[in-house]
């Protein structure tokens, strides 16, 4: 009663000073600041005042930062980096925790302890986002992340046995039965050595569908299988959709299959690469091939199975069609009808129709086929739009009214069109024309729409994710933030303003999917004490209070810990030098937020245990000496009172 | 003959039919208080907020008659900065037995209502002060662990011994708690009262028939 009446006295309170405050007081500020009234619009549009949440979540990639940042939207602030593929120390990422996921991704039992992310995928039910998973491709070293979206961890990193560098990944089927990634520069499998002249013969493309049980929540690797392609360089993919399910698309970018030389007097690979009018967008029909597999029709090729191309074109898995120089993306569009590819040096977007892919393929109405034998389906025959949208085309992403979306690199634009067919009524414009361009700042890469790739895309927002910003920000020296920029896409025709600027100061993003927040639904603690998130498990051997203990085995140590507020038990571990010490840690706290760290100077280690999550560390006591370990994570009054000390016994 | 001195007078059939709603009444009354008491074993009997700041939806503690819930584990986290016990340390004994007392409660209730004479008022006495006994308990408890802290606790020095109200606010460290009956405790109350008009009923019934079976 009381607590009411205070609360109630404190909204009047609150009420009396809004009241006080007017748009006198809003104008006056906006003078002061030189804001114009798009500007205080824009910041309506935006603002999300304290305690509220954001309405759309975004999962980008980090590029070169080998990791995962997760932004809301539309306050586009960073709500964390998920550590995927490089060591990460606020995470204890390879420092304690997560090492034998990293290990994981080791390339002949060499550690790359970094990633290049490109391209997440959220996982998806029917063709749209269900939020439970999220995958991620590392193009540096072809390797594929899962990461459990109750805790937003890395779960699995598999790594690709033949290509050495991916581009065409993650991409999901409808019902995330396969992981797609495709392979990028071409190779002999496995990274073998051959000269450059036997090019032709001996490198070759790939496609791997990487096969997902979704109740493990891991890549089956024994379900998995690949497809030999011809040395084209794959680039993007996309899996279609409702009437297009069962098939994806690929582009490539090198059909020339040039092979550079510069030093030689050789066309650069820029110029090379670029020669002809036209590459080949890849039509597989995966479902096919995932019975072919079944069948047994394939090569093992360093252990893996591979539907060769002569399989491929004898089962009729694949079909190749001209599509403009250089592409980036093939979008499939919400209904799966249309398959947008944009042509980096062409202007304009060109459209597949899935019903002329069908229709052609079932009349072989092909202009030949290239000289691996693969039948190539007449373009004129399968293209159903062409629409003029500016230069530098790269990727689409839609809409829930019949307008799509192209992020145009060279103009450093968003433009909208329209769609025809069944989507344009949705649209006041005629069908398949430009309705708009919004410039944004600068050289836009891909962009991203609320659920913009999905079979039910939700429009309101889309992400400009530039890759220069050149003046937008204070330059924090010469090596300068990526701009991540929010469009409102609420309203028609031409009404798209640009709302809100994000840096990017960790990392350089590529693609990020938008996901409804309500969709996801994360653990604030785990589900119990002594849980392991490694295998989102109890693990039988975590310490519970009253069972720490220091044990001794042979030459090993066993210590088992506990961590809470604020202490460590116990705080004296002394081994000898020389011991193999394996170190159980268990966070018994169940307080939302109440995360300790477990730090230890000179040995490298540092944990992040959060609320009841569990962790085991080895390591060999080869430096004698005295070391303060401590919680490195600020938990409570008395944090720097929380620490112990390691005590190693010189032999 | 001992036997009909400790359940008092009975009424004469055709005087039963006479005055129903007078000798009904008790009975009635004491059925009621025995629903009351039942239906509380299943719910809290008293409830406490401890409003923090870093606790945006604030820790709770309820206690039922055989169980503390609710932030338990939190609260016994903070409270080791102080040197407070664990609070599942408290009151063991009562949250053991707690619900068979009642249950003895409700039967002595039970034997009340057939027995017409003042003795039934004693039948019903644990019954009618259990609410206060509850609450008494419960303070007992609260000054017994605030006010016996382990010197060497991490902030030991910090608080002065405390005995938060057992209902209402009061403040604690950072924290106001704030005390309220829950619907058992209300429900355990309204059957005290509930007895009691019990009792008055049952004393304007049957003292007259006492006083003339005394006569006789």
């Amino acid at each position: 009663m009381r607590i009411a009446l205070a609360s109630s006295m404190l909204a009047c309170g609150i009420a009396a000073q809004v009241a006080a405050q007017s748009m006198n007081d809003v104008q006056s500020v906006a003078k002061e600041r030189g804001l114009t009234t798009a500007d205080l619009l824009a910041a309506a549009k935006t603002y999300v005042p304290s305690g509220q949440k954001d309405e759309y979540i975004i999962f980008s990639s980090g590029g070169h930062s080998g990791q995962v940042f997760v932004i809301g939207v539309p306050s586009m602030r960073l709500l964390r980096s998920i550590a995927v593929f490089t060591p990460e120390p606020w995470q204890g990422w390879g420092y304690g925790v997560g090492n034998e996921i990293l290990a994981e991704g080791n390339v002949n039992g060499k550690a790359n302890l970094w990633g290049d992310t490109h391209h997440p995928a959220i996982s998806e039910t029917k063709g749209d986002y269900d939020g439970e998973f999220l995958f991620v491709n590392d193009k540096i070293n072809a390797r594929v992340a899962v990461i459990d979206l109750r805790d937003f961890e890395t779960k699995q990193i598999v790594k690709n046995p033949l290509t050495v560098s991916d581009h065409g990944g993650a991409f999901v089927t409808p019902n995330t039965e396969y992981v797609i990634e495709g392979g990028q520069y071409a190779t002999p499998f496995g990274a073998d050595y051959a000269p450059i002249s036997e090019y032709r013969e001996k490198f070759r493309g790939s496609v791997t569908m990487w096969k997902f049980d979704r109740i493990k929540g891991r890549i089956d690797k024994s379900q998995s299988f690949a497809m030999e392609l011809p040395p084209y360089w794959q680039d993007l993919s996309d899996a279609g959709k409702l009437v297009s399910d069962g098939y994806m698309f690929l582009n490539s970018l090198n059909s020339e299959m040039a092979t550079g030389g510069i030093e030689n007097k050789q066309p650069p690979f820029e110029a090379g690469v670029s020669r002809n009018a036209t590459d080949y967008l890849h039509i597989i029909n995966w479902k096919k091939a995932e019975a072919v597999f079944k069948a047994g029709k394939v090569d093992k090729i360093k252990g893996f199975p591979v539907i060769r191309m002569q399989t491929a074109i004898d089962e009729g898995l694949i079909y190749l069609t001209p599509e403009p120089r250089s592409p980036h993306g093939v979008d499939v569009a919400p209904k799966g009808d249309f398959m947008v590819v944009s042509g980096k040096l062409d202007p304009h977007v060109t459209v597949y129709s899935f019903d002329k892919i069908k229709k052609a393929i079932a009349n072989r109405t092909y202009s030949g086929s290239d000289e691996y034998g693969l039948p190539i389906l007449d373009f004129d025959a399968v293209v159903e739009a062409q629409v003029e949208v500016g230069l530098g085309p790269l990727h689409t992403q839609f809409g829930p009214d019949g307008y799509a979306y192209t992020s145009l690199f060279l103009d450093s634009a968003v433009a909208r069109w329209t769609l025809g067919g069944e989507y344009g009524k949705g649209t006041p414009e005629p069908d398949w024309t430009l309705v708009h361009k919004t410039p944004v700042h600068y050289n836009i890469g891909h962009l991203g729409a609320a659920e913009g790739d999905t079979v039910s895309p939700d429009g309101k927002y889309l992400v400009a994710f530039n890759k220069w910003s050149v003046d937008r920000f204070f330059p924090p020296g010469p090596l300068l933030p990526q701009n991540f920029q929010l469009l409102d896409i609420s309203h028609q025709g031409a009404d798209m303003p640009v709302i809100y600027d994000m840096p990017i100061g960790v990392g350089e993003p590529h693609y990020a999917q938008m996901i409804k927040a309500d969709k996801l639904h994360p653990w604030t603690v785990y589900p119990e004490i002594g849980w392991d998130p490694a295998t989102q498990t109890l693990d039988p051997m975590a310490p519970k209070p009253k069972m720490e203990r220091v044990e001794r085995t042979g030459d090993g140590v066993n210590v088992y810990s506990t961590l809470v507020r604020s202490h460590f038990t116990p705080e004296h571990v002394t081994v000898k030098q020389g011991d193999h010490v394996t170190w159980r840690l268990t966070n018994i706290e169940r307080a939302v937020d109440a995360t300790h760290g477990f730090a230890v100077p000179q040995y490298n280690i540092n944990l992040s245990l959060e609320p009841g999550e569990t962790a085991t560390i080895e390591f060999v006591a080869d430096v004698p000496g005295t070391f303060p370990f401590y919680c490195s994570e600020f938990c409570s009054a008395l944090h720097l009172e929380m620490m112990g000390y390691l005590m190693v016994e010189p032999k | 003959m001992v036997m009909s001195r400790i359940i008092g007078p009975r009424v004469a059939p055709g005087e039963l039919s006479r005055h129903g709603l007078r000798y009904g009444a008790p009975g009635f009354l004491f059925l009621l208080a025995r629903v009351l008491i039942l239906v509380s074993l299943f719910l809290p009997y008293w409830h406490m907020a401890l409003v923090a700041p870093q606790y945006p939806d604030n820790l709770h503690l309820t206690a039922h008659v055989n169980a503390l819930s609710g932030d338990v584990a939190e609260i016994d986290g903070l409270n080791h900065y102080i040197g407070m016990r664990s609070l599942h340390e408290a009151a063991q004994i009562e949250r053991r037995v707690g619900v068979y007392v009642l249950i003895l409660f409700v039967v002595l209730l039970e034997i009340a209502a057939w027995i017409h004479n003042r003795w039934a008022a004693l039948l019903a006495l644990p019954a009618v002060t259990f609410p206060g006994v509850f609450l008494l308990d419960l303070h007992l408890w609260m000054s017994h662990f605030g006010q016996n802290l382990d010197p060497h606790a991490p902030l030991s020095s910090s608080i002065d011994p405390f005995v938060p109200p057992i209902l209402g606010t009061g403040v604690v460290g950072q924290f106001k708690t704030v005390a309220t009956p829950g619907i058992g405790l209300m429900l355990s109350a309204a059957a005290s009262l509930v007895i009691i008009v019990a009792l008055f009923f049952h004393r304007r019934a049957y003292r007259p028939l006492v006083i003339a079976a005394r006569s006789d």
